[in-house]
C-alpha cells in the first residue's frame, strides 16, 4: 500500500464507475483504498488468491462461491471497476431512487431484481438460467453440517425444488426463484450499511 | 446465651452446608465455641464431650474462629456458583435476565441468612480489600477480552461518549440533587455541594456489559457493541478518578471555600491521572510481553507473569496516585497481542479461564457484600432523595446519550440511529462499582453516608431488575423481527444463503478505518515491536512429533465419527431417481424444516459475542473447522483432476507464504479458525499471518537440518498425512516419496529467504501449528505432480 491517493481523480474511469454503481464519491474512495489494500502486489487487479487471503471468507460456507462471483465469465482477474460493480449490488436502496429514476435507463445495480440475480448466480453455477436439482443439492450440502445424511439432504432438495418449481421442469428458473422470495425483504437483507 | 449461639450456629450451618459434611456436626455442637472476638489460641477451647472439667486431650474440637473468614467466603462463592449452575441449566433464563440479577439475589439471600442468625462478625469489605483485591481482576478481565481493532477504530467516539458522558452524568446528577437538597421540606439541607457531586460521580458508574448477553440475539451491530464495551471499560476508571479527586477536595476544603485555582488543579489532575495511568500500563504491558518471549522452557509460569505484571502495573500506578484502573486496562490491551503469540496454547487457555474466574469471584463477592448490607439495620430512607436520585439518573443519562451522539454523529461515517441511541440509554445498568464506592465513603466526612448507601442500593436494584429484564423484549421489539413461522423451506434456505452472502461481502469490504494511522502503526509494529517482543526460536523436533501425535488422534476420531468419508463429499447424481412429485405429509415437511434449521451453519458473527461471566464454548470453531476441511477436500479433488490451481499465477517467491493458507490441516485449521474469527485483526491479515509465520520456521528448520535428518520429518509428515486420510485415490510406491522428500529438502531454501525479506520474525510453532502447512508449501510449490503420487491410506467406506 505504497501510494494511497486520497483523491478520487486518481481512480481510473472514475466517472463511469460512479455512474454505473451509484456510489458516493466518499464510498468509492473507500472502496478504492480497500481494493488497494487487498491488492498487495500492486498489480492493479485482484486475483482469486487476493480474495482468498481474507481469512473470514475461508470459514464462510459459501466463501468460494462468493469469490467466484467476482470473476464473471471465467476470467482470473478483476479490476477495480468490476470489484465496485459487484459491491454495488449491496448498496442500500434509496427510496428516492426508485421514484425519480428514468425508466429508459438500465436498472441500478442495487435494485431488487439485480440483487436477486446476484443471489441466483450463487446457485446457478453453469449459468443456464435455472437451478437444477443437482445445483440445489450442492448448495445445500455446503450450507449444512456434516451430521445430515445424504438421504435427508436429497429429500430436502427434492422438497425445495418442488416447492418453488411451477412449470414442472424439475428446476427452478429465475422467475420462480423471484416468486418464492416475494415476501422477503430482499432490499434489507442484501444491503450493507457502510456502502451507502 | 451460649445456647442461643449454638442454635444460631447450627441453623446457619445447616442451611449453607448443602453437600455432605453433615456428619461432623453431630458431635461438634455439644462443644462450646469461644467468643468470636477473642483472639485466643485454639488450645484455649476444650471439648465438653465428657462431663469432666479437667484438662484432657480432647478427641474432637471445634475451632471456628480460625477459619471463619476464609470459610465463609468460600461458602459464599460456592453458593453463588451453585446458583449459577442452576441458572444456566434452565436455558431460557439467561436470555430473560442478566446474570447480575442472579448474583444480587444470592447476595440478598446470604445477607438474609447472616442477618437472621445474628451473626456477629461477618467478613466485611473495607477500602483496601476492595481497591487492592476485588477491583483489579474485574478491570483486568474487561481489558483483556476487549476487541482491540474495533475499539481503536471507534476510539474517538468512545472517548467522547465515555469520558464526557461520565462527566456530564456525574455533574448533572450532583448539581440537580444539590438543588433538590436545598428545598427545606426534604430535610436534606446538610448535604453540601461537594457531597452531592461525589454522590453523582459514584452513581453514574454503569456496567452495561451485564446486559449484553440479554439482547445478544438481536444482532446488535458492531459499532453499538463497541460503544457499550468502551463505556464499560472507561467508566470505572473515570468514576474512580473523579471519586478520588472529589474526596481529596472534601478533605481539603472542609472549612474553606473552594477557589477557582483548585478547580483548575482538579481538572489538570484528572487529565494527568488518566493519562499517566495509561502510560504506566503500556510500559508494563511491553515489559511483560518482552519477558514472555523467553519463557518457552517454563511455560507453567507464563500465566503467572501475565497476571503479576498486570497487577504490578495497577499497584505501581496507585502508588503515584495515578489511575490504577486505566493502567491495568492499558496493560492488558497492550500485552494481549504479543503474549498471545508467545505463550503456549495451554497457557493461553489458562490465562483466559483464570481471568474469567478471578473476575467472576470478585464480582460475586461484591454482590454478596451488597446483599449483606441490604438486609441490615444501617439504612436511612428518605423518599425525596431516593426518588429524585432515580429520576435524575435516567434523565441525565438520556440527556447525555442523545446530545453527545447527536454531536458525534456529525463526524462519523456511520451514524447511530435513534434506535441505537435508545438502546445505549436503556442499557445504563448499574453494577458492583457504584455500590462499592458508596460503601467505602468515609463516615467522618459523610455523616449521611447511610442515606447514600440506601439510595445507591435502590438505584442498583431498580436498574438491574427492571431495566435488565425489560431490555431484552424491548430490543427485540425495536428490531421488529417478523417471525414468520410459516416459512417455507425455500425461504429458510435462501434467507440463510443471503445472510452468509452478506457476511462474506462485508468481509470483502473490510472495515472502513483511518488507514493512514493504522497502517503506520502496523508498520511500526512489524518492524520494531514484533522483533523485540515475539519469540523467534525454531521448535525442537519433540514438538513436531507431539504435534503429529495429536494430529493423528484427531484424524482417527474424525474418521470414526464418519466425517471424512469420500462418499459424503461428492454426492453422485443418480439418474435413475424418480423425478416425480412425491406427496409429502406435513410431518415430513416439518421434520425437514427441523433438520434444516438445526443443522445449517450459523452465519459468522462479526460482532464479538462477549459474555461477562462465561467463556462461550467454541461451537463456531467446530463449524469453521468443518468448512475448512471440506474446502481442502474439494480443492484437492479439483487439483487431482488436473485442473489448474485456483490461483492461476505463476508461483513467484513472494507467494510462498500465501500458499500455506488453504492447505493447512485440521489442527491448524482450528487455530486458523480461531484467528479468523477474532474480530481483532485486519480483514486481510487475521488467521493468515500467524499461520503463515508459523509455517516459515518449519521451512527454515528443514534447511538447517542435515539431509538425512530431514528425511525423517518428511516421512513422519507423510505418515501423518496418511492418517489424515484425505481422500486420495492414487497409489504409488514408497521410494517415490523418498525421492520426493529428498528433492524437496533442497528446494525450500528460496522459500525461507523470500519470506525473510518481508517479515523477518519467525515465530514459534506450538503443538497445533501447521508443521504440515509449510511442508505443504514445499510440496505443492515444487512437486505438483507428486501430489498425485501420494499413497495415502484411503479409508474406504
Amino acid at each position: 500500500m505504497g501510494s494511497c491517493s486520497s483523491h478520487v481523480a486518481r481512480i481510473p474511469d472514475v466517472d463511469q464507475i460512479l455512474r454505473e454503481t451509484g456510489f458516493s464519491q466518499a464510498s468509492l474512495l473507500r472502496l478504492y483504498h480497500r481494493f488497494q489494500a487487498l491488492d498487495r502486489e500492486e498489480k492493479g487487479y485482484l486475483s482469486r488468491l487476493d480474495l482468498q487471503r481474507i481469512g473470514a471468507l475461508a470459514v464462510n460456507p459459501l466463501g468460494d462461491r462468493i469469490i467466484d462471483s467476482f470473476f464473471p465469465n471465467g476470467s482470473q482477474r478483476v479490476d477495480f471497476a468490476g470489484f465496485a460493480r459487484v459491491l454495488a449490488h449491496f448498496r442500500p436502496v434509496d427510496e428516492e431512487d426508485a421514484t425519480i429514476r428514468d425508466p429508459k435507463q438500465p436498472e441500478p445495480l442495487n435494485s431488487r431484481m439485480n440483487k436477486l440475480r446476484f443471489a441466483f448466480q450463487l446457485y446457478d453455477l453453469d449459468r443456464d438460467g435455472k437451478i437444477s436439482r443437482n445445483e440445489m443439492l450442492q448448495v445445500l450440502r455446503l450450507m449444512v453440517g456434516v451430521q445430515v445424511t445424504d438421504e435427508q439432504l436429497e429429500s430436502i432438495t427434492d422438497r425445495t425444488v418442488q416447492e418453488a418449481d411451477e412449470d414442472g421442469d424439475g428446476a427452478v428458473s429465475f422467475m420462480e426463484f423471484t416468486k418464492s422470495l416475494e415476501k422477503m425483504n430482499i432490499e434489507q437483507k442484501m444491503s450493507i450499511r457502510i456502502l451507502k | 446465651m451460649g445456647l442461643a449461639r449454638h442454635m444460631a450456629f447450627r441453623s446457619w450451618n445447616w442451611l449453607l452446608w448443602l453437600m455432605a459434611f453433615a456428619c461432623s456436626e453431630a458431635s461438634s455442637y455439644v462443644n462450646e465455641s469461644s467468643n468470636s472476638t477473642a483472639q485466643q489460641a485454639p488450645d484455649a477451647q476444650f471439648a465438653a464431650s465428657s462431663s469432666d472439667p479437667d484438662e484432657r486431650i480432647s478427641v474432637f474440637e471445634l475451632d471456628y474462629d480460625y477459619v471463619q473468614i476464609p470459610y465463609e467466603v468460600t461458602l459464599w462463592i460456592l453458593l453463588a456458583s451453585l446458583a449459577k449452575i442452576g441458572f444456566h441449566l434452565y436455558h431460557k433464563l439467561p436470555h430473560l435476565m442478566p446474570e447480575s440479577c442472579l448474583l444480587i439475589i444470592v447476595g440478598a439471600l446470604v445477607g438474609g441468612i447472616i442477618f437472621g442468625t445474628h451473626h456477629k462478625s461477618p467478613p466485611v469489605m473495607d477500602s483496601s480489600i476492595y481497591f487492592l483485591y476485588l477491583l483489579p481482576p474485574i478491570v483486568l478481565e474487561s481489558g483483556y477480552f476487549m476487541p482491540t481493532r474495533p475499539f481503536f477504530e471507534n476510539i474517538g467516539s468512545i472517548l467522547w461518549w465515555a469520558g464526557l458522558g461520565a462527566l456530564i452524568n456525574a455533574f448533572g446528577i450532583g448539581l440537580s440533587l444539590y438543588f433538590v437538597c436545598q428545598i427545606k421540606a426534604f430535610g436534606l439541607g446538610d448535604i453540601n455541594l461537594l457531597q452531592n457531586l461525589l454522590f453523582g460521580s459514584l452513581i453514574s458508574a454503569v456496567d452495561p456489559v451485564a446486559v449484553l448477553a440479554v439482547f445478544e440475539e438481536a444482532r446488535v451491530n458492531e459499532q453499538l457493541y463497541m460503544m457499550i464495551f468502551g463505556e464499560a471499560l472507561l467508566n470505572d476508571g473515570i468514576s474512580v478518578v473523579l471519586y478520588n479527586i472529589l474526596i481529596a477536595f472534601t478533605k481539603m476544603h472542609k472549612f474553606e471555600d473552594i477557589e477557582p485555582v483548585d478547580i483548575l488543579a482538579g481538572c489538570a489532575r484528572f487529565v494527568i491521572v488518566g493519562c499517566g495511568g495509561v502510560f504506566f500500563g503500556i510500559i508494563f504491558g511491553f515489559i511483560s510481553a518482552f519477558i514472555t518471549r523467553f519463557t518457552q522452557n517454563i511455560s507453567a509460569i507464563e500465566p503467572l507473569i501475565v497476571f503479576m505484571f498486570s497487577y504490578l502495573s495497577y499497584l505501581a500506578a496507585e502508588t503515584l496516585y495515578l489511575s490504577g484502573i486505566l493502567a491495568i486496562t492499558a496493560c492488558a490491551v497492550t500485552m494481549k497481542k504479543y503474549v498471545e503469540e508467545n505463550v503456549s496454547q495451554t497457557s493461553y487457555t489458562t490465562i483466559k479461564y483464570f481471568m474469567k474466574m478471578l473476575s467472576s469471584v470478585s464480582e460475586t463477592l461484591i454482590f454478596i457484600f451488597m446483599g449483606v448490607s441490604t438486609i441490615g439495620k444501617n439504612h436511612e430512607w428518605n423518599w425525596a432523595f431516593i426518588c429524585f436520585t432515580l429520576a435524575f439518573c435516567q434523565i441525565w443519562r438520556a440527556i447525555s446519550v442523545f446530545t453527545l451522539f447527536y454531536v458525534s454523529n456529525q463526524f462519523r461515517t456511520f451514524p447511530f440511529s435513534v434506535k441505537d441511541q435508545f438502546i445505549i440509554f436503556y442499557s445504563g445498568v448499574r453494577g458492583a462499582g457504584s455500590f462499592s464506592l458508596a460503601f467505602l465513603l468515609p463516615l467522618s466526612l459523610f455523616p449521611r453516608k447511610k442515606l447514600f448507601v440506601t439510595a445507591t442500593l435502590v438505584v442498583t436494584y431498580f436498574t438491574v431488575f427492571f431495566q435488565g429484564i425489560t431490555i431484552g423484549p424491548l430490543v427485540r421489539y425495536l428490531d421488529v423481527r417478523k417471525t414468520n413461522k410459516k416459512e417455507s423451506i425455500n425461504e429458510e434456505l435462501h434467507i440463510r444463503l443471503m445472510d452468509h452472502l452478506k457476511a462474506g461481502i462485508e468481509d470483502v469490504c473490510g472495515q472502513w478505518s483511518h488507514y493512514q494511522v493504522r497502517d503506520k502503526f502496523k508498520k511500526f509494529d512489524h518492524r520494531y515491536l514484533r522483533k523485540i517482543l515475539i519469540r523467534r526460536n525454531l521448535p525442537k523436533s519433540s514438538i513436531v512429533s507431539l504435534y503429529k501425535k495429536l494430529e493423528m488422534k484427531q484424524a482417527i476420531e474424525m474418521v470414526e465419527t464418519g466425517i471424512l468419508t469420500s462418499a459424503a463429499l461428492l454426492t453422485p447424481y443418480q439418474p435413475e431417481r424418480i423425478q416425480g412429485t412425491k406427496r409429502l405429509s406435513p410431518e415430513d415437511v416439518e421434520s425437514m424444516r427441523d433438520i434444516l434449521t438445526r443443522n445449517m451453519y450459523q452465519v459468522r458473527q462479526r460482532t464479538l459475542s462477549y459474555n461477562k461471566y462465561n467463556l462461550k464454548p467454541q461451537t463456531s470453531e467446530k463449524q469453521a473447522q468443518e468448512i475448512l476441511i471440506r474446502r481442502q477436500n474439494t480443492l484437492r479433488e479439483s487439483m487431482r483432476k488436473g485442473q489448474s490451481l485456483p490461483w492461476g499465477k505463476p508461483v513467484g517467491t513472494k507467494n510462498f507464504r500465501y500458499l500455506s493458507f488453504p492447505y493447512s490441516n485440521p489442527l491448524s485449521a482450528r487455530r486458523e479458525a480461531r484467528a479468523a474469527e477474532s474480530t481483532d485483526d485486519d480483514g486481510i491479515d487475521p488467521g493468515l499471518q500467524p499461520l503463515m509465520f508459523r509455517a516459515h520456521p518449519r521451512a527454515g528448520s528443514l534447511q538447517e537440518r542435515r539431509q538425512t535428518q530431514a528425511m525423517i520429518p518428511m516421512k513422519s509428515f507423510h505418515r501423518g498425512e496418511k492418517a489424515l486420510s484425505f481422500s486420495y485415490r492414487s497409489n504409488s510406491s514408497w521410494e517415490e516419496h523418498a525421492g520426493w522428500g529428498r528433492r524437496d529438502v533442497i528446494r525450500p531454501k528460496p522459500l525461507f529467504y523470500a519470506v525473510d525479506e518481508e517479515y523477518e520474525s519467525g515465530e514459534q510453532t506450538e503443538e497445533e501449528t501447521s508443521a504440515t502447512g509449510s511442508r505443504w508449501i514445499a510440496q505443492h510449490r515444487h512437486s505438483r505432480e507428486h501430489y498425485k503420487s501420494h499413497s495415502p491410506l484411503l479409508h474406504k467406506k
